[in-house]
Order: C-alpha cells, then structure tokens, then sequence
C-alpha cells in the first residue's frame, strides 16, 4: 500500500508536448511509473516518449484508462486543464503549474470538491512512492522504499529532506508536496489522515512555512486524531513580517503565521520538532529505533 | 502583491461606481490651491499624503483646510514629508463631508476556508486589528454562488443601517464584490466607509491586486509603489528577490529552501541581506542571471544553495564557474557555495578547482559565508 497513487495508478500528463511536461514524463517513467496518455490541444495523434497524445481528456480517459493526471500547463490555462480532467472523471489531479491566480484555484478547489476529486497543488512538486508510481516532479534519487510518510508544503527543501532520510539508510513510503500558494486543493489536515491510515506508513515528517495557519490546524488535528509519531519542521524562523518569501503563501500578516507559533503548537501536540532541517534525518532514525523496540 | 495608494483605489472604485468624496489628486502645493480655485476640491476640503503606510491621520500625514491659505501650508507641509520610509509626492484632497458614522468593509481570501470572505464592523476608522473580534461579522461566500441577498442583509444589520441607507450598503457591498472578482484583488478594503446623510460612501481605499494575476491586468504592471528597483528587475526576470537588513546574499532554489538557508544564518549570527528564490529551477542560465541581480545589491558575501535535482550539481557548478569568471571584478563577490543532490562530488571539485569555498554541510557552509562577510564564526 501507499497513499493516493500505487503501481495500478495510469496517469495522464497535460500539457505533455511543453518542456516541463515532456522532461518529467521520461523521468515518471523512469521511476516506474505507467504514464498512459497526454493532453495537449491541437497535438493530438502525435506522441512524446512513446506516449500517445490526445486533443481532449474524456478521449485519452476514454483510450487509455487513465486515472489520475498532472498538470503542466501553463497559469492561465490551468484552470481550464483542471476542470476538464474533473469533468472527464478524473478524481485526483496534481498540479504543477505555479503562479495560477488564487481566485482561479478557488473555483478549480470548489468545481474538484463538488465532483468528489482531489487536487494536489498547484504550485507543488507532486507525489511520489517509491516502487508504485511518481505524479510529479520531485527527483528520482532521492528515493527510496521504505517507512517514512513526508508531508511538505515545500518544493526543494522537501527533496533535501527526503535525501536525507535516504542517506541514513532509510525510505519512504509516500511523499506528497502539497505547495506553497495560498490555497492549496490538499492540506495537512487532509493529508495526514491518509497516512495514518497506511499500514506501509510508521511516521510521518511535516514539513511547514511561515505564512497561515495550516500548521496550527495540523497540530490540532495531530493531537486529537493521529496514532503515528510525526516529526516536524518548519522553515521561516528568520523572515520580517509583512515580506513575502518567495512563496505567495510564505507572508507573516498581522502577526498570524509566525514559525514560532507553528513550531509551538507542534511541539504541544506531541511532535518532535527539528530546528534545522538537517537534523530531521536524525530525529527519524531515532524514533523509529524506539518505535521498533517497543 | 501590488499594493494601491488609496488614489489609485479610488480610480478603481469610481470605475466600478462606489459613490467617493469629491477630490482630486495634487503633486505640489501651487497645483492644491489651483485645484481648489478650479473647483475640483470644495472649501473645507481634508488633504491625505498618498502614502502606503497605515496610520496616516496620527502621523500628522492628513490634515484639515478650510481656506485656500491653510491648503497651501498643508500642502507644502505634508509634501515631501518621510513617512515611515515612504516620501509623500502626491497628495489627495477630498471635500470635508458631514460624517455621521464610520463603519468597516472589506473583501478579501480565508485561505484555511478557501473562501472569500466580507467582513464588516460597525467601529471603522480605527485599525481592524484593534476591533474586538464579537464586534466583527465575517461572511464566508462561495464563489459559485457570489455575494447573495441574505448575506448584504447580515451585514447592513451588524452595521446598524436600515431603509435607504441599507439599500446604499447594499449597492456599494455588490460594486466591491465585483471588483474583487474581475481585479483579481487580494484584498479590498474600505475603512471608514462613511454614513453621510442616508447614503454610504468609501473615505478611504485599499485595494491589493494579486500578482499572478498579472496576464489578465497589463494595466497594474506599471505600479511598483511598493517595490525597491532592484526588486521591480527581479520581478520580470521571475526570480523571487526581496531586499532584508543585513549584508550576506542568498541565493537558493525554491522557497522553502531559501528560508531555512536564512534561518540557518541568522541562527549562526550572520544578517542576511538579500534573500534570491530561483523557483523550483537549478537552472545554471538562471543562475547566472541571479549572479547578475545579486552583484547590483552589493552583498559583503554570498551564499548560495542548490539542491540539484533534475540538472546535474557539476552542470550547475560549470555555470557559476563561468558566471563568474564573466563578472566584471568591480562586481564580484566572496561566494560560499553548497550544492547537494546528483553528482554532487564532481560539482564540489569543479568549484574548489575555481577558487570557490565549497562543501556539503550546511552548517559549516553557513559559516564559512558568515566569515566571508567578516562577521563572526
């Protein structure tokens, strides 16, 4: 088992015929990943790595099975992308596209909630569980099977971490990069409960920014429903209010969002909180070695 | 983010007819006093200075003229004023209304609802962080739906307003519901919305329009009120860049990374002074760019981060190398490099070959960037 995607999920990649989405479906596919069809209007009948590509999604869906998709189309179309793969049947989308307007991700969010589907992103690096399947972005070494869920509203870092844990000789069993805007069609909230409910999952890292309170809410929901250890981080400790750092959502406002107040009330909700990313692998290692000798 | 200076708001709100003070905007005292004799602006009239910054009326940043003499000193003594880093250029002067209320509106994103929400106060003209949270109506509204009957009709309540004024409110509550929309605004606020007479009428304006946005609003590209040079540059070349207090440069790619590589400074008593995001990219031309930027910020050192994924560490290594060696000396930097991820041994051993400090620790990394700065550690 793995959370959301497993070696039967058959993905569809819009806009498969850009850079992004060409690079990253030869790297889906080296990691194992049965990368089914493409989308891109205009492109169909052609193919990119050996891929078939289709004019319309409900024709791929209806060619090739796929039942998932992500997303590299460019911002201002994305939202269009999105609804037609919600409208085609698709029920979990991730998307990469960053810099999508935030008043179009609401209607994107609310048009996937409605149809019972879930987004990934945007803004993000995808989801990947190594052995099974990879919808996304996040590099291929860096992983490794194993036992670690990873949460994270980071991109890069998210991969640093995620070596991290490889290099002292552990792995993971699903890592979900849930991005950086605003809204964001999948949370900690929503995500954590996922991975407790693996069984192929003994832990889960979060990783958090500065900027809103979906740290607070996961520490909250980690205290009142959580079985596994988590292991938290979260970066920003050193950024001026009222800056926004890089990511749109990373933005210290009225005093709200500040990495103290996350760290604290992770902390109070029983996680082991790092200080320093680095020392995240370590924090891992350690609890699992208790966990295993309980 | 574009912040708007409240005239520019205002532009925007009388596009959308939310019913404004007479007023008109002046650059120097001579243009307020022939705007005054013109008629643009009746006698009393209120002159604000056009400033970002919050708490303009305590500053001594808004005044009060009742004759053309006072509006000329008011003029001449808010033009040109520092306020809170911000110097004062333009100057909107409003005609002196008989106000019989203040009240608060704004529209702006619950990002934990993923819902727009109205909220409203019957306390306006004072900070809303200062207004007690029962005192506060939040509306949550669904952006299929958009901004119903039953919902204006809370608001009107919770502001105390009935007959024609409610139906003022009501008028004014869908006006800035569009704006919201079709802006694409981050936030839009109105504090104090005034009561004057039965009608409802917005004394001030802060509208912030979301960048990303930007595809759909050529028109707000221009407005960099808020933004440093340096930063307006990095803005078209997409690279994340935003000037801090210190003197040590960052350089990482993707957010997350670039914040706990600052974390990691500051903990070990370096000041970072420029914080660089090359996005999700490791990019070596994007690098090079970011080099360029970085020099023009004058940083006492830099320090830069990449976790290599897709691109290789030596194809990264190679790009600096040569960014570097492309510089013109007057603009080159003592820089720390750490570069993780695939084939990083051969990244490190190109950079160490140019002369480049350059190890995989983050912690010893940050400071080996921190002495380069010649701080301490």
């Amino acid at each position: 088992m793995s959370v959301l995607v497993n070696a039967e999920t058959r993905v569809l990649v819009q806009g498969i015929t850009g850079h992004q989405g060409t690079v990253h479906t030869r790297q889906m596919q080296l990691f194992g990943t049965q990368v089914v069809a493409g989308v891109t209007p205009g492109k169909g009948g052609t193919s990119v790595e050996g891929v078939p590509v289709y004019d319309a999604v409900a024709d791929a869906v209806a060619a090739t099975g796929a039942n998932a998709t992500v997303i590299f189309v460019p911002a201002p179309y994305a939202k269009d992308a999105l609804l037609e793969a919600v409208d085609s049947g698709l029920r979990l989308a991730v998307v990469v596209t960053e810099h999508i307007p935030f008043h179009d991700m609401l209607t994107m969010y609310h048009y996937a909630r409605a149809h019972g589907a879930r987004i990934i992103g945007p803004n993000c690096p995808g989801i990947a569980a190594p052995g099974q399947a990879k919808v996304g972005i996040i590099p291929n070494v860096v992983f490794r099977p194993g036992r670690v869920g990873i949460i994270s509203r980071s991109g890069t870092l998210t991969y640093e971490i995620v070596n991290g844990i490889k290099e002292v000789g552990l792995g993971q069993s699903t890592c979900i990069g849930l991005g950086g805007d605003p809204v964001v069609g999948t949370s900690f909230v929503d995500a954590l409960p996922l991975f407790d409910a693996d069984p192929d999952t003994d832990l889960i890292v979060l990783v958090g920014e500065i900027g809103g309170t979906a740290e607070e809410e996961a520490a909250e929901f980690v205290k009142a429903h959580l079985s596994k250890p988590v292991v938290a981080y979260v970066a920003g400790r050193s950024a001026p209010p009222g800056k926004r750092m890089g990511h749109a959502g990373a933005i210290i406002a009225r005093g709200r969002g500040t990495a103290e107040s996350k760290l604290t009330a992770l902390r109070e909700a029983g996680a082991e909180v790092a200080t320093f990313p680095y020392e995240i692998p370590g924090l891992v290692a350690a609890r699992l070695k208790e966990l295993r000798h309980r | 983010m574009v912040k708007l200076a409240e005239w520019r708001g205002k532009e925007i709100f009388r596009s959308y007819g939310v019913p404004l003070p007479k007023g008109t905007v002046v650059r120097s005292a001579d243009e307020a006093v022939s705007a005054a004799a013109q008629g643009a602006v009746p006698l009393p009239c209120v002159v604000k200075a056009q400033v970002l910054s919050g708490g303009r009326g305590k500053g001594g940043a808004v005044r009060f003229a009742a004759t053309v003499e006072e509006l000329r000193a008011a003029a001449s003594a808010i033009l040109g004023l520092d306020f809170k880093g911000e110097k004062v250029r333009e100057l909107l002067l409003e005609e002196k209304l008989p106000i019989a209320r203040e009240l608060y509106v704004s529209i702006t994103l619950d990002r934990s609802a993923r819902l727009p929400v109205l909220m409203v106060s019957a306390s306006g003209g004072v900070e809303i962080e200062s207004v007690a949270d029962t005192a506060i109506l939040r509306q949550w509204v669904h952006p299929f739906a958009g901004l119903t009957n039953f919902e204006k009709r809370a608001a009107a309540k919770t502001l105390g307003l009935t007959g024609p004024a409610a139906r003022s409110l009501d008028g004014l509550l869908d006006k800035l519901w569009r704006l919201f929309l079709n802006e694409d605004a981050e936030l839009v606020e109105v504090n104090p919305l005034a009561l004057v007479g039965e009608g409802v009428l917005a004394l001030d304006a802060k509208v912030i329009i979301e960048d990303d946005a930007s595809f759909r609003h050529p028109q707000y590209a221009e407005v960099r009120d808020d933004r440093t040079e340096l930063e307006e540059i990095a803005r078209e070349k997409e690279i994340a860049f935003v000037q801090l207090d210190g003197n040590i440069g960052v350089i990482a790619n993707g957010a997350g990374l670039t914040m706990a590589t600052l974390d990691v400074l500051q903990q070990f008593g370096g000041r970072p002074g420029v914080f660089l995001d090359l996005g999700g990219t490791d990019d070596p031309k994007k690098v090079t760019e970011a080099f360029r930027l970085m020099a023009r910020a004058r940083p006492a050192a830099v320090f830069l981060n990449i976790f290599g994924g897709v691109t290789r560490c030596d194809t990264v290594a190679t790009g600096l190398v040569e960014a570097m060696r492309d510089m013109p000396s007057t603009e080159r930097f003592p820089l720390v490099a750490r570069i993780r991820g695939n084939n990083e041994e051969e990244g490190i051993a190109i950079l160490r070959e140019a002369g480049v400090t350059s190890m995989r620790d983050l912690k010893e990394s940050a400071q080996a960037a921190i002495a380069a700065a010649g701080g301490r550690a």
